[in-house]
């Protein structure tokens, strides 16, 4: 059976510039989505745009431009918080540097001021360590009490026990998608049990939102985390969307301009959320860059990403098997909906650095390493994988080409 | 461009494939130091039985990529029995050997180099031996780390034995 692709991928890979640049003579193969994706050509043209008619600072000057680059920034606000079902898109999301600053924010912010000694934090055992450090430094400075979501032996979390677990937990901490195993997480299942606990869901969105349709309703969030540059936006902004009502009882996390209502020698008022969290001049440029780049996914419509790479992680899985037999292992879940575009790779006893290296002279961009997340990579027994992940403008060519390094480090290894 | 065969030299694969000394001295009497490489999670742990200004064995254990893990075998195949000074001497000469100015690469690409110095001083590889195959190593920025973990493990190993 052939599935319809409903993406024409010649037509997607013409806006994104880099993809017509040569590595060592060869088409650039990029297979590192998951760590930053490409730009399309329309997200570098809304960021000149910006800069050579509207720059200025926001919320301050009175003049023309000044009030179109606040416009402009907080158009992009409104636009990010309507591509995730923001239920108020204007006072919900917060614009930070990354997702990592995202996490931060709540487990400083929100941990702080809700969070004491001996309280239950659960995180999974796939967290990267932007939705682990940020925990641990917490409970070595408060002293929380941490459990994990265990995983099975196919990648994914067993939930056999999550009730117990989740027992009187004030934070269920988790990743929508794991950067290292693709698997995609039941978050609202897992949200509706840590609810009934009581507990507050933060879900670490940074691989699911740039692939998946994402409504933090349906997800059953509190607080969602992602990165611009992960979903064909600009590096230097990310987000954190947080229901209002937790916003409002936050304390600000960084201090200084922007973010206050009135400040005096003696003490200050902070402003309301959003702009209590985002002290300083924020990164406006990157801001629109993320807004055209919302408009891009929207355009070529999720519902179409979602099927395409569906395809194309479905034919890699299986060719890699086909073509490369036992020689090759994937982690993760087989194909299937629960199977997100990411494919953490060994191949032989070669270790991923090398791996890594014989692919670059093929063009092939993939990651060598422990993808930050080193509690998983221990537990699935190695200490790097070589990762291949994909993207809206990735194709079965660029799989038949991993494949072919793949089969030269045979080569060069014997 | 560099190329594949720059890097995976023959002797260079073959100290991946069979490492000499490999395993750990037991410590107490040995000196055990581990190095770590937190890009990629490479480790190695270095024995060192020294006396009498002698490095009289070395072993090494751990895991990581072929670069790291041949120039670590090479290192041990060409300090093992020597006197400290000519260990310090062979040292510093392939450091230097790794920290080779982006001019005399040959092309314009900024190196990883660790320590460049300012006018790098030319390297004599005849002292190296079998070592010089690593050299290649210099064109692949990122890697340079993997072929020096080993040896900044030696060094501070010697170096912690000199305070002891
Ligand atoms: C699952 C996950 N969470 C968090 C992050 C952190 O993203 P950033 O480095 O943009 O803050 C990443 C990306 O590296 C990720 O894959």
């Amino acid at each position: 059976m052939t599935v319809h692709d409903p993406i024409d991928v010649e037509v997607i890979r013409k806006d994104f510039p880099l993809l017509t640049r040569t590595v060592h003579d060869r088409p650039i193969v990029y297979l590192d989505s998951a760590s930053s994706s490409l730009q399309p050509r329309q997200v570098l043209a809304a960021m000149d745009h910006y800069y050579e008619t509207t720059h200025a600072n926001v919320h301050r000057g009175v003049y023309a431009t000044a009030e179109g680059a606040t416009e402009l920034y907080e158009g992009a606000r409104r636009k990010v918080g309507r591509f995730i079902g923001a239920p108020d898109p204007k006072r919900e999301i917060v614009f930070t540097k990354n997702a990592t600053e995202a996490l931060n924010l709540v487990a400083n912010s929100w941990g702080r001021s809700n969070l004491a000694k001996g309280d239950v934090v659960v995180l999974t055992e796939m967290e990267h360590h932007a939705n682990l450090v940020p925990w641990l430094m917490l409970a070595e400075s408060i002293g929380l009490s941490l459990r994990y979501l265990p995983i099975d032996g196919q990648g994914r979390l067993d939930l056999s026990d999550l009730d117990r677990i989740v027992d009187g937990a004030k934070v269920v901490a988790l990743s929508a998608m794991s950067n290292v195993l693709g698997t995609i997480n039941p978050v609202p299942t897992i949200a509706e049990a840590a609810h009934r606990a009581g507990a507050v869901v933060v879900v670490d969105g940074a691989q699911s939102v740039p692939h998946l349709p994402t409504n933090v309703t349906t997800l059953g969030a509190d607080f969602l985390a992602f990165s611009a540059h992960k979903m064909e936006g600009p590096t230097g902004i990310g987000v954190l969307w947080g229901r209002a009502e937790l916003l409002a009882a936050m304390p600000p996390f960084l201090g200084g301009g922007g973010m206050i209502l009135d400040v005096s020698l003696e003490g200050f008022t902070p402003a309301e959320p959003p702009w209590r969290f985002e002290a300083g001049t924020p990164p406006i440029a990157e801001a629109v860059g993320l807004a055209a780049a919302v408009d891009y996914l929207t355009g070529v419509g999720m519902e179409h990403i979602v099927a395409h790479e569906r395809l194309i992680t479905t034919y890699a899985i299986e060719a890699l098997h086909e073509r490369l037999g036992p020689d090759c292992t994937i982690f993760g879940p087989p194909p299937g909906g629960d199977r997100g575009g990411v494919l953490s790779l060994a191949y032989r006893d070669v270790h991923a650095h090398d791996l890594a290296q014989v692919l670059d002279q093929f063009g092939v961009c993939v990651r060598p390493g422990h993808h930050c997340a080193k509690p998983l990579m221990r537990k699935l027994g190695v200490t790097a994988t070589a990762r291949a992940s994909i993207g809206l403008y990735n194709d079965e060519r660029d799989i038949d080409t991993l494949i072919e390094g793949l089969n030269h480090v045979g080569t060069v290894f014997g | 461009m560099p190329g594949l065969e720059d890097l995976y030299r023959e002797i260079i694969l073959d100290h991946y494939r069979s490492p000499r000394n490999r395993g750990e001295l037991p410590s107490p009497p040995a000196h055990r130091v581990e190095g770590f490489n937190p890009l990629c999670g490479d480790e190695v742990v270095v024995s060192l039985d020294v006396a009498d200004g002698q490095l009289r064995d070395i072993k090494l254990a751990g895991s990581g990529c072929s670069i790291s893990q041949s120039s670590g075998s090479l290192m041990s195949a060409a300090v093992k029995g020597k006197p400290i000074d000519e260990v310090r001497e062979l040292i510093r000469v392939f450091k230097t050997m790794m920290s080779v100015h982006e001019a005399s690469l040959g092309d314009d690409r900024t190196t990883g180099a660790e320590d460049s110095p300012a006018e790098p001083e030319p390297v004599d590889v005849s002292k190296l031996g079998e070592l010089a195959a690593l050299q290649g190593v210099v064109k692949f920025p990122v890697r340079i780390k993997c072929a020096t973990l080993s040896w900044n493990a030696l060094t501070q190993g010697l170096d912690e034995l000199a305070s002891a």
